[in-house]
């Protein structure tokens, strides 16, 4: 009885759907495992907001400062400039809060601002700056107004719908083809499937740019829409999902004299709901980051996408990291917001694909 | 949704199918594309003085396509050997992409005017055997040299090296800093073959050809490998740069240096923009001129120039674009507010007034163009030489590999010697 | 039993309004293409049908995949610099001799071109890794998300948010957190340790690779995971605890069996991913320390565009014997699907 009673304990852990009321030590290491995962999922990603939002020389700091600041400043009378506050511990162990007139070498020049008159020679490393937390909103406006950027987010936008659209016709018309009849070259066709799901386009960029060079694509949308839009994943598994769709459907469709395309359209297709929205996803999420192609293709800046024109803050020998972090977050929000109002849908719609 | 999707769908593609028909109509105007990366504001500044040339010259419109250094670095050139391309870019390898640009002397007023300002850079942009072309000018010279955290020798009570020190002095010095302040990076070098040769030239370097043979490993190479080895065996230099990445990846240490953990920065004229912006009143920092070693204290030249390349098909305006933006008006108005050290003989004689510097980075400024009058022949020679960017990456990616520990130095240069024989043979392999 | 589960028709639920308008277009569509492809299936009979659906992808596929491989095959065959095929002269297998040139296989530095074989056995080890690690991480996650725990979908959406992220955005965070300043070794010097150099430690970098790499892609294989779990009839158990089956055997025994197709789902997609991996990778350690974490890929994409001469020739014919022992691991993979499926 005892022993029975262990196993139905242990066997929620591994196996139980529907728990009983009570907690369980199994339910805390769950709950603790998820508590991580929250941390370690979400952190780094908020970390980068935090840090999109610092100015070039806060980024350096060591430590870095959990949230974006910036050094205060007075302004002291006699003194045309505001001067930067420090808060100074003295000779005698007091702390003192004085601004910073100017530094040569170890030495610090420091007057305290109630008394403008004195100035107090204080060696460089007795001062810690008086900060507050300021953000450097300047990292998005200046990159925003100085460059085109609503082109290039439509830019990414008419890449990102279009192919998708391409990829999710043609790649479901060839899975229906693969998966629902039997015909000649048939093995032929699933072995060039197959035998490209691996082939990534790196190993085939400058042929790839030849052949689009020849069809005259060069600089238009077109040639970052259309080389991708045929993918062997979406049609693998496209594929693999149609396979289970009864046969039976489709015979009686047959009988009621309903063409091949209307059985594909109206009958399949709905059926494959679940998979297309898992392709449509993934299709999305290939054309609205894919940067290595794109850089080759498009070299003019009306069709700049947007991964390029975030590229632009890399320099052969500098990086604008300020510039870089918080374009990054700009590139990241319409994912999020899609993702946000979607999620349930996009979640659930892989699940149920079940993808055998 | 999967209508609104199609209509937003097809009203996007018709919109831009529609886009790229309408410059046609618009009036006779010549459109010339410029291909240009930005390490700092230098884009905005060429910006504002293209719309200047365009007020000027109506019937010429500029575009100026800003995209990332490598898109210069690694698809300009497979772009222009299949004959597609911008009319002018601006690159750094001149020597590599020769073959593709295009030789204004006929469309430039005058052309004795640009011999005699840009003459020696020239020669970089020219294929071997050519002595006339003229394909563009230098929107920067680069030299090679180091930075000092002055604030840190302070702190520790360490005297800086003199005048004629020679890198082991320096060496010493800033490990003696290090070692008392606690800075985890006595000494830096930009991982960049380029910048090894800022050393490499002053052991006695030569890159010669022997037989019709490009020697890339000589005694002097190895003197400077030996040193650099050495240097991180003893921590004097810090794995983090030349061993953390592979290939010919670059990995700077300017990050490092603004953040006072470098004593002595070897890296060059570029980065004074950046520190004056971003150090301000944290410590004081200098630029020295390059140590000495057996052969000479020279640094490497370097530089980006803006060129012209045979893809344009409007040679006349494009010759009358450089002319304009190498005037010596409009070009040391560029030099000053960018802070490049100027590619332009007759301005670095008169000397570039940065009025937007603070004392610090003009000071800097000036080390650095005495430096370019310190210029050894044989460093210009190298810089020219159209394999220069092959020996660089070869003894990079190899003495990155030493560094950590994966091969050895002899091993090193057997390598670096085939990887460079076998690249150039592949580059005269034709039909 | 995948029956039970496919729900049909499931993510159309929501506002009616929306369902209205899609069935609406739907039908509008369907009027527009029905007539041409029912005149076509007159033309040339039902039975070539599926020809016709073939068409538009095999057209794709021919011109930017199967030509593309054809173009590089003539590359690896022929050499210089030239980008067209016709003006590149013949060079016969150099390149192929140059890559297989080796001293002994097992010891890279024997090689000629060491640093290819350099990048295959990184890629190896890699590939190893990521597989034990990714499968085993999705399987815990989804065994825990299939708990009856409360806020599931929320949990589900925060693994699965890292999926939607670019392989730069992804690596450009972590190398923020993971470099000598970073958060991490914020984190580790308060708390009384001393800063680790990840980047400078072969160990770690490859860690960190995979790591990376496992947090980026776990929660798209925890749902497919997720979803075979969920697909598993509840009296299967509640038959097998009846009989006092011990959990780890009912595990053994029923949960993996029936959870092998999502397994397999999962092992396929997660190998082709790390054979392919580069940009990730790249950004994050640009292949360092040395060449520790320098993947195949990455030389292939060296060879042929970061060198000054790009070495075309070399390169494809890197990619054609890369290509060629992929096909062989997918046609193997396949063979192993027939038979478990039969």
């Amino acid at each position: 009885m005892t022993g029975k009673l262990r196993t139905g304990k242990l066997s929620r852990l591994l196996l139980a759907r529907r728990g009983g009321a009570s907690w369980h030590w199994t339910d805390v290491a769950s709950y603790a495992y998820l508590a991580l995962g929250v941390l370690l999922m979400f952190g780094p990603v908020a970390w980068l907001a935090l840090s999109s939002f610092k100015t070039p020389a806060a980024l350096l700091e060591f430590p870095p400062s959990l949230l974006p600041m910036a050094q205060s400043e007075v302004s002291v009378q006699g003194y045309p400039q505001p001067l930067p506050l420090f808060r100074v511990t003295m000779e005698d162990g007091s702390v003192r809060e004085l601004a910073q007139v100017r530094r040569v070498g170890i030495v610090a020049q420091m007057v305290d601002p109630k008394e403008p008159g004195q100035t107090i020679r204080v060696p460089a490393d007795r001062r810690t700056p008086v900060r507050h937390m300021a953000l450097a909103v300047e990292n998005y406006t200046d990159p925003l107004t100085q460059f085109d950027f609503l082109r290039f987010l439509r830019n990414s936008l008419v890449v990102t719908v279009v192919a998708t659209i391409i990829t999710l016709v043609i790649n479901s018309m060839a899975a229906y083809a693969l998966s629902i009849y039997e015909f000649r070259g048939k093995s032929l066709a699933m072995l060039g499937v197959i035998g490209t799901l691996m082939i990534p386009i790196t190993i085939i960029l400058a042929p790839v740019y030849l052949v689009v060079t020849k069809l005259g694509f060069v600089d238009s949308l077109w040639a970052v829409i259309l080389p991708g839009a045929a993918t062997p994943t979406g049609v693998f598994l496209l594929r693999q999902y149609m396979l289970t769709i009864p046969r039976d459907l489709i015979e009686a469709a047959r009988m009621d004299k309903a063409s091949e395309w209307r059985i594909y359209a109206r009958i399949v297709m709905p059926l494959s709901m679940p998979a297309l929205a898992v392709l449509a996803i993934f299709s999305v999420m290939w054309r609205w980051n894919e940067f290595l192609w794109p850089l080759a293709v498009l070299t003019k800046t009306e069709v700049h996408t947007l991964p390029i024109a975030l590229n632009a803050f890399q320099g052969e020998l500098q990086t604008q990291w300020h510039y870089l972090l918080a374009m990054t977050v700009v590139t990241l929000l319409p994912v999020a917001l899609v993702f946000a109002f979607l999620q349930r849908f996009i979640t659930s719609g892989i699940a149920n694909t079940g993808m055998k | 949704m999967k209508r609104t999707a199609w209509v937003a769908g097809c009203a996007l593609a018709l919109s831009v199918l529609g886009s790229a028909g309408i410059p046609a109509l618009a009036q006779a105007q010549t459109t010339l594309r410029i291909m240009w990366y930005s390490d700092g504001n230098e884009g905005e500044v060429m910006n504002d003085l293209l719309r200047r040339f365009e007020d000027k010259n109506k019937d010429v419109k500029i575009v100026l396509d800003q995209v990332p250094f490598k898109a210069i670095n690694e698809t300009l050139p497979v772009q222009l050997a299949s004959g597609q391309g911008p009319d002018l870019a601006r690159i750094t390898d001149m020597g590599g992409l020769a073959p593709y640009l295009m030789d204004v002397r006929a469309h430039v007023k005058d052309a004795a005017y640009w011999e005699q300002n840009y003459g020696p850079f020239l020669q970089w942009m020219r294929v071997p055997g050519n002595t006339t072309a003229i394909p563009g000018y230098m929107t920067q010279l680069t030299v090679t040299g180091p930075f000092v955290n002055k604030t840190l020798f302070e702190q520790a009570g360490v005297a800086m090296p003199g005048a004629n020190a020679t890198w082991e002095d320096w060496g010493k010095a800033a490990k003696a800093v290090a070692d008392k302040v606690q800075a985890p990076f006595p000494v830096a070098f930009d991982r960049s073959g380029h910048r090894f040769f800022g050393l490499a030239v002053s052991q006695g370097a030569q890159m010669a050809e022997v037989g019709g043979e490009l020697k890339p490993v000589d005694d002097g190479f190895k003197r400077a490998a030996k040193l650099v080895v050495d240097w991180h065996k003893s921590g004097v230099m810090s794995k983090e740069l030349w061993g953390a990445v592979s290939g010919t990846a670059y990995r700077g240490a300017n990050e490092e240096f603004k953040n006072a953990q470098v004593v002595f920065y070897e890296s060059g004229s570029w980065q004074t923009a950046q520190f004056d912006k971003t150090i301000g009143d944290a410590f004081d920092w200098i630029a020295v001129p390059t140590p000495c070693g057996p052969a000479n204290c020279s640094s490497m030249p370097g530089g980006a120039a803006l060129v012209a390349l045979k893809t344009s098909s409007h040679p006349a305006e494009v010759g009358r674009l450089l002319d304009y933006l190498a005037s010596e008006e409009v070009a040391s108005e560029f030099y000053a507010r960018t802070l490049f050290v100027p590619g332009h003989i007759g301005l670095a004689k008169k000397g570039i007034a940065y009025k937007s510097a603070s004392p610090q980075a003009a000071a800097a400024l000036k080390v650095f163009g005495d430096a370019v009058g310190k210029l050894d022949p044989v460093a210009y020679r190298i810089q020219g030489d159209p394999s220069s960017r092959i020996v660089f990456n070869a003894a990079i990616s190899r003495l990155g590999q030493v560094v950590v520990g994966e091969t050895t130095l002899d091993d090193a240069y057997q390598r670096i010697a085939s990887d460079v024989a076998q690249q150039i043979a592949e580059r005269k392999k034709k039909q | 039993m995948t029956d039970t589960i496919r729900s049909h028709g499931a993510p159309a639920r929501g506002p009616s309004a929306a369902a209205a308008v899609t069935t609406g277009s739907a039908n509008a569509l369907m009027r527009l293409t029905d007539p041409p492809m029912r005149a076509v299936q007159r033309l040339i009979g039902a039975l070539r049908m599926p020809y016709v659906f073939l068409l538009p992808n095999l057209v794709f596929f021919g011109l930017f995949v199967f030509l593309p491989i054809g173009i590089n095959i003539v590359f690896s065959v022929t050499g210089g610099t030239a980008l067209f095929p016709s003006e590149r002269p013949y060079v016969g297998a150099e390149h192929y001799a140059r890559l297989l040139d080796c001293g002994s296989y097992l010891e890279a530095a024997s090689c000629r071109e060491d640093l290819f074989w350099r990048g295959v056995g990184n890629t190896l080890t890699f590939t190893v890794f990521q597989m034990v690690a990714m499968v085993l991480f999705s399987l815990v996650t989804a065994l825990v998300l299939n708990r009856p725990i409360r806020g599931r979908g929320f949990f589900r959406a925060v693994y699965f948010f890292p999926v939607l992220l670019s392989p730069v955005v992804v690596a450009l965070i972590w190398k923020w957190i993971l470099q000598r300043d970073g958060l991490l070794n914020a984190v580790l010097t308060t708390a009384g340790g001393e800063k680790i150099l990840f980047f400078v430690d072969p160990g770690w970098a490859m860690f960190w690779a995979v790591f990376v790499s496992v947090w980026a892609h776990m929660g798209f294989y925890t749902l497919i995971l997720l979803a075979g779990l969920q697909a598993i009839p509840r009296d299967v158990y509640e038959a097998a605890e009846m009989d006092g089956t011990r959990p780890w055997r009912v595990f053994h025994r029923i949960t993996l069996p029936l959870l092998w197709p999502n397994l397999l789902v999962v092992l396929v997609l997660v190998l082709i991913r790390s054979v392919q991996v580069f940009d990730e990778v790249f950004v994050l350690t640009g292949g360092g320390p040395g060449t520790a974490t320098m993947m195949v890929v990455q030389y292939i994409y060296t060879t042929a565009f970061a060198n000054q001469v790009q070495n075309f020739g070399l390169a494809g014919a890197a990619s054609v014997l890369l290509g060629a022992v992929l096909f062989v691991l997918t046609l193997i993979q396949l063979f192993l699907t027939r038979r478990r499926a039969s």
